[in-house]
């Protein structure tokens, strides 16, 4: 196994721990995993995005140039990758800030309303750990309980309550999957 | 017999190889003096320059390290940063610190680098034989300003030491001379609190010493001194030009 | 050793020098690697016995980095492609000081300022000098996490074991990917063996000079023929590679850094496809490890070197293969990351000579 999945959205959405939290999780299971950044010039203009392979062998290449998953946290970002998705492959939308589809017939489209979800639990910024939920159920790649303890370890040195509401709002991103099957 | 006059004990016991009328030979001589009545022979590190006192290590009986041309005030850096307990000074000329080493003396100076420069400043590249230096004044021949400096095409002399004051890490810069008894006095004086506020931990300080270079300037040692009284000092006025210390 | 952690390749590096023993860093801002700087800066801050400063310059870190080095202490200085260009000057004094060194380089597309994406372009500059004179630097190329951390190490004990610099080359793509890495147990600096050149002011002993002025020629042909001899023994003492595959391979692919990675997943590609491929990485570039891949090459087919360059370790290649099989070329310059599947075609192209020398 081995699978490539770009986070994508604009700065505030939390892209970066989205991939970085799915990275941890898959090294705690002894997966080999790269986590890949975009940096410099790139992320200048307010966009984020990055690049986590979880693979049973070892990596060649940290960067996806047709993931099997890439995650579209707002708008520009759906416009951006929809083509480079893996025919197959699976496209996670936030549909709270994109209400249009992709233009693709051959992959699987995921919308899930995470503005929404996380503002219901009174934890706005926990938007990206939804989208992670909804991520974690339909992929596969790492197990919820490695996905738990590994917002606990990236949280680490933070209030208990902060590290709550991200593993509620994974859990709550989790439902929604699997109650919109 | 008393004795009156005598080798510094961190001068080496040998000939120096410098140009009847030179300065530098006085300068190291007060250096030394300097070193030897602070008692920090054993805890000064030197960093000499590319230029006439390239071999300066031949001289000082001190540790040394040698530097790029115009990058002794950031290997001083270096080495102070290291060991902030001893004595670092560097020893250059006017083409290696205020021309190549502009940038590392001033921000070495804005970082208030607690260092001294002893600045020999001769108006010419002595060591490559005469060139244009960033301190020759204008109408002075040179090999590479033949008929003499033209500010508008040659630019003018540059007070480094004037912008040296501007940064609010140097503490005490003072120029002086060689060319006479009273010179020498004042520039020994002026080396040794140069030294004790870099010891005292206060900042950034620098001696510019005017020196003749009767070689290059095509003068005799008399000549020398005369010009360095009547013309140069003019344009490099004698003086404290900071002293915060 | 520390717990399995994921971090960036800059990070890596800087954690990796601080328990190796680096008490002084010097540095200028230049994208990609400033991670490195302020990951140094902040872990610094901490500890009362290291050393930052942000340098007005390029060249002012690599003197201060003379400077400190000449004090005896474990010093680094990183930088990225146009920034290493400024080093050069330092370099070239601190292989003629002998003064052991780290330096960093992220490599970045270029000639001129290029731009910040992960390339190859350096080898020449890294590997054959640099500056300016009759010197060598070691050259350790990692192309995982871990080897970050391992090689940020082996350097350290390297520039001090010779008394040289030692560069570690990556680039944008090797300093900002996070890996799971473990650290080796932090050094204890002081149980480092004295320095027995080092200045530290002439305390009952005669004073020390640290020079690279030679102005009389035969002392300065001596010098040259110390550093070979040194040089000499470096090669044979540490010349390091990966022979991935290589038994039974047909084609094998010479790269290093991120190129091999990327080459390795090719050879994986071609493998299920029939054709027996392997990959050889060099994993120091200076010294190179040329004998063992002459001594493979009798047994080849053909030979691809992939770099993110237009060609300048297969210069290094075919200098050992001496024509034993052919050595062809493929390369992606300018901050072009190949993919694996790219390669692979490459790869699977050799046998009827569709082999394109670039992109």
């Amino acid at each position: 196994m081995s699978l490539k999945i770009i986070f994508s959205g604009f700065g505030g959405q939390g892209v970066l721990m989205m991939g970085y939290v799915l990275a941890f999780a898959g090294m705690n299971e002894d997966k080999h995993v790269t986590f890949l950044p975009s940096y410099g010039a790139e992320v200048r203009g307010g966009t984020a995005n990055c690049t986590v392979v979880v693979s049973d062998e070892e990596i060649a290449s940290p960067i996806a140039s047709s993931p099997e998953f890439v995650v579209a946290m707002n708008y520009p970002s759906m416009i951006k990758y929809q083509n480079m998705v893996k025919p197959g492959g699976t496209m996670f939308l936030n549909s709270d800030l994109i209400s249009e589809d992709p233009a693709r017939d051959d992959i699987n489209v995921v919308k899930a309303p995470v503005n929404t979800l996380a503002h219901e639990m009174k934890a706005d910024r926990s938007l990206n750990m939804v989208m992670l939920g909804v991520v974690a159920v339909k992929t596969d790649m790492v197990s919820e309980d490695a996905l738990m303890s590994a917002i606990e370890k990236v949280l680490q040195g933070k209030k208990k309550s902060l590290i709550e509401m991200n593993q509620n709002a994974l859990k709550a991103g989790m439902k929604f999957a699997a109650d919109n099957n | 017999m008393k004795k009156v006059f005598s080798r510094p004990k961190s001068l080496k016991d040998v000939p120096f190889h410098y140009c009847p009328g030179c300065g530098h030979s006085v300068i190291h001589r007060l250096v030394c003096e300097v070193i030897d009545e602070l008692g920090i022979q054993d805890k000064t590190i030197g960093v000499p320059p590319a230029g006439c006192a390239v071999l300066a290590y031949n001289y000082f009986d001190v540790d040394m390290c040698e530097a790029p041309h115009g990058r002794a005030a950031a290997v001083a850096t270096g080495i102070k940063r290291m060991l902030p307990d001893r004595v670092v000074f560097t020893y250059q000329g006017d083409g290696d610190i205020a021309a190549i080493g502009t940038a590392e003396t001033i921000h070495a100076a804005n970082r208030g680098e607690r260092v001294t420069c002893i600045f020999v400043n001769n108006a010419v590249y002595g060591m490559t034989g005469g060139q244009m230096a960033p301190t020759t004044i204008p109408g002075q021949v040179t090999t590479t300003s033949p008929g003499g400096r033209i500010p508008l095409r040659d630019g003018n002399p540059l007070d480094l030491s004037a912008m040296l004051a501007l940064a609010a890490g140097s503490v005490f810069i003072e120029r002086t001379t060689v060319i006479n008894p009273k010179g020498v006095n004042r520039t020994k004086k002026a080396i040794k609190k140069a030294f004790q506020t870099q010891i005292e931990d206060k900042g950034f300080s620098l001696v510019e010493v005017l020196s003749p270079c009767p070689t290059n300037w095509k003068m005799s040692p008399a000549e020398s001194v005369n010009w360095v009284e009547e013309t140069m000092s003019k344009i490099f006025p004698i003086q404290v030009i900071k002293d915060v210390a | 050793m520390s717990a399995k952690t994921l971090m960036r390749g800059t990070h890596v590096l800087g954690e990796a020098a601080i328990r190796s023993g680096c008490r002084a860093y010097f540095g200028y801002p230049i994208t990609p690697q400033n991670e490195l700087p302020e990951y140094m800066a902040s872990s610094f801050a901490k500890m009362d016995d290291a050393v930052f400063v942000q340098a007005e310059s390029e060249l002012a870190s690599i003197n201060m980095v003379i400077g400190a080095s000449a004090t005896g202490a474990r010093v680094m200085t990183s930088s990225s492609s146009p920034g290493i260009s400024l080093k050069q000057e330092g370099i070239s004094y601190l292989a003629a000081m002998e003064l052991p060194a780290v330096i960093v380089n992220m490599m970045r597309g270029g000639p001129g300022l290029g731009n910040i994406a992960p390339a190859q372009g350096d080898y020449f500059q890294a590997t054959k000098g640099g500056g300016h004179g009759d010197y060598r630097l070691i050259v350790l190329a990692p192309a995982y996490g871990q080897e970050i951390a391992d090689m940020t190490r082996q350097a350290f004990d390297l520039a001090d074991k010779y008394r040289t610099p030692v560069m570690i080359l990556g680039d944008g793509m090797m300093g900002q990917m996070m890996e799971p890495v473990v650290f080796p147990d932090p050094l204890d600096v002081s149980k480092f063996p004295v320095k027995d050149w080092a200045l530290t002011g002439a305390k009952g002993r005669p004073s020390r000079i640290i020079r690279s002025l030679w102005l009389d020629p035969p002392k300065e042909e001596e010098l040259n023929w110390r550093l070979v001899r040194k040089y000499e023994a470096i090669s044979q003492e540490i010349t390091d590679q990966e022979i991935y595959l290589c038994d039974d391979a047909e084609i094998v692919v010479v790269a290093y850094g991120t190129a091999a990675r990327i080459a390795k997943g090719a050879v994986h590609r071609v493998r299920s496809q029939g054709i027996k491929a392997g990959l050889f990485r060099p994993k120091t570039l200076w010294p190179f490890p040329g004998e063992v891949l002459a001594s493979m090459s009798k047994n080849l087919e053909h030979i691809v070197v992939f770099e993110m360059s237009t060609g300048q370790m297969v210069e290094d290649v075919r200098l050992y293969v001496e024509g034993r099989c052919p050595v062809s070329f493929y390369g992606r310059p300018g901050g072009v990351v190949s993919t694996p599947e790219e390669i692979a075609g490459v790869l699977s192209g050799v046998g009827s000579g569709l082999i394109k020398k670039s992109a």
